[in-house]
């Protein structure tokens, strides 16, 4: 077949049906993929999307700057007295809210994949069923590594000190993956269930914002009226912050990380085959 | 029971139900292996619905199908194995480019990146795809895309291929290439399940047709006795000035037959298989003072052959059932 424009019905030379022979004779199945190769072949396919339109990664990088700036410099004397104080109590809180907020977009580009032909291509083959899935909120990791990192860097520069060094930093960022990850699972089943990308996005968010500002991210829980303070105390970006915050400041606690990860774990096993479920319902 | 099976596909009394709409209804199906198997029906008769049961992808509400012997739902895994589909919708990911979209399908049918590297480049080559390798798919024309997509069914080379009209919107050019390589392919070996919705694509390529409507397989037959059962084709005139119309249909009644009247005021069409008798037939038009814009002798459309098998044309009360075909 050239590719070169040609005139009536006759459309490839001799040469050409020859190659197109030997092509659909050498297509020889190989054994099946194993469902790491596949998880790993759609991790590729999220990063290789990410290289494409680099600008999608604007949104997971400006606005946890546009937060650190504000809350430091808006808050900061009203809050902790200083914003100098301030910054190092609310940066491992930052990192937190700009990773978790990211999360929502696994659910957003689910919903948007599903109105694609490709899908169908997805689910005919031989594979691992969770595969693209899995594959798809790990490539996810990126985004959420990307908006951690920028938060770091930018606290560094204004200031922000982290006794726990370079190990802590890595440790608490990786902590904060691991949850962000399995809350993505939250958020691509409810991208299987709801009908439009916009509506993901607009519920996901009204989800995660109470849970972000009701949680000891912005101030010490024991200020708050005995209620919230209640509720506060059970939110799992809580526990998440007081790991984060822990191994951060170089004074981490087993039990915390331990509560974190179990919690992680809890959303992964709920949410993990409910999304398959609908996935392979889905058409 | 696999290997030696000689149906390609055997389906019984598939039904699947949306809502209140029945779009498939008890479609049996008998495919023999190695050859083109056309499935003939206008929109939302409930071709796509089927192909997706078979493929897999969605579950029949009653009836059952196996390909290559293996049941479509308890042996779900084993049909993926065998079998590829190229969608109605492209089913390659418009946000990768060509060449990435291959080596991704060529790793998740187990191939290790080198080997999937080679395969798509093998692939881009021999479907005139090379130049655009790099570009993303969402850049590429109908007809690249469609090649794309056949080039991506075949990474692997399926015992059974399902192509959901595989050249709706494109030109003839790219329509022609689409033909050739289902050709090639039947001869290597493979088998097609064919859906479209024009006769002329069924009659170049399948051995055998089933026209399907309203869920229901209708006839079903060679495209030689399909044709047979509907008529030869028909004429079709264009003239110049709509108000000469009813006098050309009376030229075209006493000349060939029963002339019918198109949608479109300055068109008359008359069944008529005779090459001699149409241009004669033209002639007397001519004679008659009567100007043509313009005529044709066509085999029988989809339309035709709905006239023929079911008294009614083919795209009445379609519109409802593919909307709810879309939806679900």
């Amino acid at each position: 077949m050239s590719t070169t424009p040609t005139t009536g019905a006759a459309v490839s030379t001799a040469s050409e049906q020859e190659a197109l022979r030997k092509a659909i004779a050498s297509g020889t199945r190989p054994p099946r993929a194993s469902a790491f190769a596949a998880c790993r072949a759609f991790a590729w396919r999220g990063i290789l999307k990410i290289k494409h339109v680099p600008e999608q990664l604007m949104d997971a990088t400006i606005t946890p700057v546009l937060f650190t700036l504000m809350f430091t410099y808006m808050f900061g004397g009203a809050i902790a007295g200083s914003t100098k104080d301030y910054l190092q109590f609310i940066l491992p809180g930052i990192v937190v809210q700009s990773v978790l907020f990211t999360t929502v977009y696994s659910g957003v580009a689910l919903n948007t994949d599903m109105t694609r032909g490709v899908v169908d291509r997805f689910r005919s083959l031989p594979l691992w069923r969770p595969a693209p899935l899995v594959g798809a909120v790990a490539g996810d990791s990126i985004r959420a590594f990307s908006a951690g990192a920028v938060v770091v860097v930018l606290g560094l520069i204004l200031g922000f000190r982290p006794d726990g060094g370079v190990l802590g930093v890595l440790g608490a960022i990786l902590v904060v993956l691991v949850f962000a990850f399995a809350l993505a699972w939250v958020f691509t089943t409810l991208g299987l269930v709801m009908r439009s990308p916009s509506a993901v996005m607009n519920t996901g968010f009204m989800a995660l914002f109470p849970l972000i500002f009701l949680s000891n991210i912005f101030v010490a829980p024991e200020t708050l009226p005995a209620a919230l303070e209640a509720f506060v105390d059970v939110n799992p970006i809580t526990h998440l912050v007081t790991a984060t915050r822990g191994l951060m400041d170089g004074n981490a606690d087993g039990g915390d990380i331990a509560l974190v990860l179990g919690e992680a774990a809890l959303l992964t096993a709920i949410f993990i085959p409910l999304t398959s479920r609908y996935y392979r319902k889905a058409g | 029971m696999t290997a030696e099976s000689p149906l390609a596909i055997e389906a019984s009394g598939l039904v699947k139900t949306f809502g209140e709409t029945r779009a498939v209804d008890g479609v049996d199906l008998a495919v023999p292996t190695g050859s083109v198997y056309g499935v003939l029906g206008p929109n939302g008769a409930g071709k796509t619905t089927t192909i997706r049961m078979l493929a897999t992808l969605l579950r029949p509400d009653a009836g059952s199908a196996r390909v290559f012997g293996h049941d479509i739902v308890r042996e779900a895994d084993a049909v993926r194995g065998s079998v590829s589909l190229t969608g109605q919708l492209a089913s390659v990911d418009e946000e990768l480019t060509g060449r990435e979209n291959l080596i991704l399908l060529g790793r998740l049918l187990g191939h290790g990146i080198p080997a999937a590297r080679e395969r798509a480049d093998e692939l881009l080559d021999a479907f005139g795809l090379e130049a655009s390798a790099g570009k993303l798919v969402k850049n590429y024309s109908g007809g690249m895309r469609r090649r794309l997509d056949i080039a991506a069914s075949i990474v692997v080379t399926p015992r059974l291929l399902f192509l959901d009209e595989p050249t709706t919107g494109l030109d003839p050019r790219s329509r022609n290439q689409v033909w050739e390589i289902v050709r090639l392919m039947v001869s290597a070996g493979t088998t097609i399940l064919l859906c479209t919705q024009y006769l002329e694509e069924a009659d170049q390529l399948a051995e055998g047709i089933a026209v399907i409507d309203r869920g229901r397989v209708i006839a079903e037959g060679t495209p030689a006795q399909l044709k047979a059962s509907v008529g030869a084709g028909s004429l079709h005139v264009r003239l110049l000035d709509p108000a000469q119309r009813p006098q050309a249909e009376r030229v075209l009644s006493a000349r060939i037959g029963t002339t019918h009247l198109e949608v479109d005021p300055a068109a008359l069409s008359t069944p008529c298989g005779d090459a001699d008798q149409a241009a004669e037939a033209i002639a007397e038009l001519g004679r008659n003072g009567i100007a043509v814009a313009g005529f044709s002798l066509g085999q029988p459309s989809l339309d035709e052959v709905f006239l023929a098998l079911t008294g009614r044309p083919a795209d009445e009360d379609a519109e409802t059932a593919t909307t709810e075909e879309r939806v679900a």
